[in-house]
């Protein structure tokens, strides 16, 4: 009935004897590519409603608001001073509020559910991984779908007749740098939740943040201090910046919009990788 | 031209040594000294020591709550201990974990298939967790699939195998690394008799082939029937250590005779049954009288003009041995 009988030799299996004396640190066992397989391998099965429509969701923003509002508001002031459509205004704007969306669902409810739900972690730790192949994989996976999300917009901006310079195309990885900045900080932060009560923080921080950065109008419309607070916000650096990119014209800001995110991004996995041992190994 | 000499006889005189040493080092895969752990007030595990040697079928026998899962996890290194010492092939879990958990086989009390993935699948994904190129683990993953009786299930999803089928999914998973030694916490839980039979007959089998077994169960039979050796746990301590027979022949005797005179006349019976047997048990609903011949002793009763209910005799089991040494029942 059984051929294990037979082939079964425990330890050894010149594979599985190589694969143990490979060196391995207590965090890391330089495996994220299994843990990323993994990945790909379940969205075979995974919703397909729930990562069009986090596709979708600003490109109906963009025809509703672009189109609709854009008849009402006309052309709108650019980085550079320059007159463009408000469509064009606002398409970087929701580019970067869908990096952030894909990204901390990803880092965040994606993960407090595999970790407190499926056990998926459990399982994967009780294998040669270590806690940095289960984060860096996860966070990769996150990345993957936020630079797919912003190729297909980047498209549909294409065809809507809103890109005009080649510098543009900049924007599909000036996404993935601001979807690595919320996966990793997500990541970390969620760490800390043990409920899903503290779970819907995170939504009571993301939508005003969607709401205020900027995204549908000027941060000149603010008195002084509420610009302050936005600027400090980082989703307010991920629009600047590719609406900056958008339409091809740079200024100094654009150094410290790059380098707000690289500081979120050592900061975020620093917490995260802080946090893991805590996480997986109680 | 004594002085090379000299040094050759020094290296024949410390050449057996060293390999002794060697030796010593290999005997035992798993060593754990004055192992403790503490979730705030609570002690799960209160200082515990024990050496499994390869080849052995270990077992931990105890009562929910008795510190059993958690002496697993940090074998397997995914639970830090408070204090103690803990060396796994040489390694400590919880410096070397990735290391060694690549000796270990995982099944864990709660299962946790990947859901996500088909069952096949979910056996190729774990092994390149271990590092495996996919080469080596298409037959594998056939191989344990017919070791597991479910080959014709492989395309199926997770969840849409029974309780016996994902037990058995899950110790196939566990064996995709061709484990040293296989960690079991409660194997059999929750599974109906036959699925029990099948799963112990699958762990006979790795067991000839020489991986170490180590097993928690609060299953009486299941421990005599599997381990060469186990430890009776409570509360976080060991209360003994020995094969099933020792510790049947050192803590109780060669037969048992149950006796039920009915709820209320248990409680006041044993004054009457004083003097039969070695030794008195009362429990709520029976009586046990423990005794070498266990006929002759329910003749005794007999003639004493008791007239139980219903009267049974058999031979001590590690049941009869949990409860002297905790005045408790293993399974309530
Ligand atoms: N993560 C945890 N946090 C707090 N207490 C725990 C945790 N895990 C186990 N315990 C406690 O430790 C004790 C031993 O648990 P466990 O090792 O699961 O026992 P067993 O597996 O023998 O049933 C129990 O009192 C249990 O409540
Ligand atoms: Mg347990």
């Amino acid at each position: 009935m059984s051929t294990l009988a037979e082939s079964h030799n425990p330890g050894g299996h010149s594979v599985t004897e190589a694969a143990r004396n490979r060196r391995f640190g207590p965090m890391y066992s330089r495996n994220v590519k299994a843990v990323i397989a993994r990945g790909l391998m379940a969205t075979k099965s995974s919703n397909w409603m729930v990562m069009l429509s986090g596709f979708f969701e600003p490109v109906l923003y963009l025809i509703s608001m672009g189109v609709g509002l854009g008849a009402i508001v006309g052309a709108v002031q650019g980085p550079g001073g320059q007159e463009i459509s408000y469509a064009a205004y606002i398409a970087p704007a929701l580019l970067a509020v869908s990096a952030m969306n894909g990204a901390v669902y990803d880092s965040t409810w994606n993960v407090f559910f595999k970790m407190n739900f499926a056990k998926l972690y459990q399982g994967m730790l009780y294998t040669s991984l270590g806690p940095l192949d289960v984060a860096m994989g996860e966070i990769f996976l996150a990345l993957l779908r936020g630079l797919l999300y912003a190729t297909g917009f980047t498209a549909v901006m294409g065809i809507m007749g809103l890109i005009t310079t080649p510098w543009a195309i900049l924007m599909i990885p000036a996404s993935v740098l601001i979807a690595f900045g919320f996966a990793s900080f997500g990541m970390g932060i969620t760490s800390f939740m043990k409920t899903f009560q503290q779970m819907d923080w995170i939504n009571f921080v993301m939508l005003p943040m969607f709401l205020f950065s900027a995204t549908f109008y000027p941060l000149s419309v603010y008195p002084q201090y509420i610009q302050w607070l936005i600027q400090a916000m980082p989703l307010w650096h991920g629009v600047e910046l590719l609406r900056q990119i958008s339409v091809g014209i740079f200024s100094p800001a654009t150094a410290i919009h790059v380098g707000y995110y690289l500081v979120m991004i050592v900061l975020g996995v620093m917490l995260t990788a802080g946090r893991l041992r805590k996480l997986f190994l109680k | 031209m004594w002085v090379p000499e000299l040094v050759s006889n020094e290296e024949l005189s410390s050449k057996p040594s060293r390999s002794k040493t060697q030796g010593d080092q290999m005997q035992y895969v798993i060593t754990a000294k004055d192992l403790t752990k503490t979730y705030g007030d609570v002690t799960a595990v209160d200082g515990i020591s024990f050496s499994v040697p390869a080849g052995e079928a270990f077992g931990l026998l105890g009562p929910n709550g008795a510190g059993k899962s958690t002496t697993m996890k940090m074998i397997g290194g995914v639970s830090q201990r408070t204090s103690g010492s803990l060396s796994i092939m040489g390694l400590d879990p919880e410096s070397h974990g990735p290391e060694v958990r690549a000796h270990l086989g995982v099944v864990p009390q709660q299962d946790n298939l990947d859901e996500e993935l088909k069952v096949r699948d979910n056996l190729l994904v774990y092994g390149r967790y271990f590092g495996l190129p996919m080469s080596y683990l298409r037959p594998k993953a056939d191989e344990l699939l017919e070791f597991a009786q479910l080959t014709d299930k492989a395309k199926s999803k997770v969840d849409a195998l029974s309780g016996g089928m994902k037990r058995r999914l899950t110790i196939a998973r566990s064996l995709i690394n061709e484990p040293r030694i296989l960690l079991l916490d409660e194997p059999t839980t929750g599974l109906d008799p036959q699925a029990r039979h099948i799963l112990w007959d699958r762990l006979f089998r790795l067991k000839e082939q020489g991986v170490t077994l180590i097993l928690t169960t609060h299953y009486m039979d299941e421990a005599e029937q599997l381990c060469d050796r186990l430890i009776v746990v409570d509360k976080g301590r060991i209360m003994a250590e020995g094969s099933p027979a020792s510790l049947i022949r050192e803590y109780s005797t060669r037969e048992v005779l149950e006796l039920r005179f009915g709820s209320e006349r248990n409680a006041t019976i044993g004054a009457e049954l004083e003097g039969i047997g070695e030794r008195l048990e009362t429990l709520p609903d029976r009586v046990l009288i423990y005794a070498h011949d266990g006929e002759a002793a329910l003749e005794q009763v007999s003639a004493r003009g008791l007239r139980p209910v219903t009267s049974l005799v058999r031979r001590s089991s590690l049941e009869d041995v949990f409860l002297r040494l905790t005045g408790r029942s293993l399974v309530d």
